[in-house]
């Protein structure tokens, strides 16, 4: 008989659950995607550092909607209001959701006050992706940067998100660290907090 | 029973971004309306400080005016969910609140919706008014 056992269809998309749905999307891809959102961006830039800014907005909406389907669908609507809470957050559930693995680490700067890292042997980003010598420093994962700048800034710790390859001596590929500075106002609330 | 109850969906950035009067007497209320966004505006920096002492989402009832008692709900990303109401249902609010914030969320996953920016989907505002008709 047709049509029997066939899904349910909605009427609009906000009658549709919110359910887990399929935990994996495949590799290639995202990648496919990926490249052609690289390419295309720079086709409209004049220089690197406008194509990391461009990169880094697409990544801001990710990060922003992650962190309310995240916080409304895993945490049972539990906020987080500390600066570690928000960073482990990031560093474990977000990582978890978006790469399948927890970030490889989470450290806090040694010379400034308001500076923490997620470091990352290879983002999953960068996988596919090599840089041509006269590039320079550019860096894909800005894509990263932004989703975590999308994240903290929803959640009211404005910060400026960078990433930077850190070359390690033994391994070819250099490590990616996505740097977070804090904004003052940060700081002096979560002095406030206690 | 009639009920008086006024919603806003507040963004981050205090710029409200849906509005609905929801009680049960609505005709009579119109030149009440302006009064009930005045009281629920002059409650956001209460719900301000309030909000950075607690995790949860649900900051019940954070201020008062005459009979009228304004709760709040504040998501993740600090869009908050304004409710000015006489009645004195705190569960029915609460489940309210949680049903309006799966639609938000919902809203929210649109890419083309700018986060901040007023939802106009008449899907949205059928859905609110039948979620205020049912829990409140």
């Amino acid at each position: 008989m047709i049509g029997v056992g066939k899904p349910k269809q909605y009427g609009n998309v906000l009658d549709k659950p919110l359910s887990r749905g399929r935990q994996e999307v495949s590799l290639s891809a995202f990648a496919f995607l990926f490249s052609e959102l690289v390419q295309y961006n720079q086709t409209q830039v004049d220089n690197i550092a406008e194509l990391e800014r461009r990169l880094e907005d697409a990544g801001y909406a990710v990060g922003a909607r992650v962190l309310e389907l995240l916080c409304h669908r895993d945490k049972g609507n539990r906020r987080e209001t500390r600066l570690l809470g928000i960073l482990s957050f990031i560093h474990s559930t977000v990582w978890k959701v978006l790469f399948g693995k927890v970030a490889d680490s989470l450290e806090k700067g040694t010379e400034h006050e308001d500076e923490y890292m997620i470091s990352e042997k290879e983002l999953l980003v960068n996988r596919f992706i090599s840089v041509p010598k006269d590039m320079g420093a550019f860096n894909c994962g800005a894509f990263v940067a932004g989703i975590v700048r999308g994240v903290l800034d929803g959640a009211g710790f404005p910060a400026v998100v960078t990433a930077h390859f850190v070359p390690i001596e033994g391994q070819q590929r250099p490590r990616t660290t996505i740097l977070i500075k804090f904004a003052e106002e940060v700081l002096r609330r979560e002095a406030r907090l206690g | 029973m009639t009920t008086t109850a006024c919603f806003i969906v507040v963004s981050k950035n205090d710029i409200p971004i849906y509005e609905a009067e929801v009680g049960s007497t609505v005709r009579q209320k119109q030149e009440q309306a302006h009064q009930h966004q005045f009281i629920l505006h002059a409650a956001l920096d209460l719900v301000q400080d309030l909000a950075w002492t607690t995790s949860a989402m649900f900051l019940r009832s954070v201020d008062r005016f005459n009979d009228l008692t304004v709760s709040v709900y504040v998501t993740a990303g600090h869009t908050r969910l304004m409710l000015l109401h006489d009645s004195r249902n705190e569960d029915g609010i609460k489940n309210f609140f949680q049903e309006v914030h799966e639609l938000y969320v919902k809203t929210l996953l649109n890419p083309l919706y700018l986060i901040g920016s007023r939802i106009t989907s008449a899907h949205f505002d059928t859905r609110v008014r039948a979620l205020a008709r049912k829990y409140l």
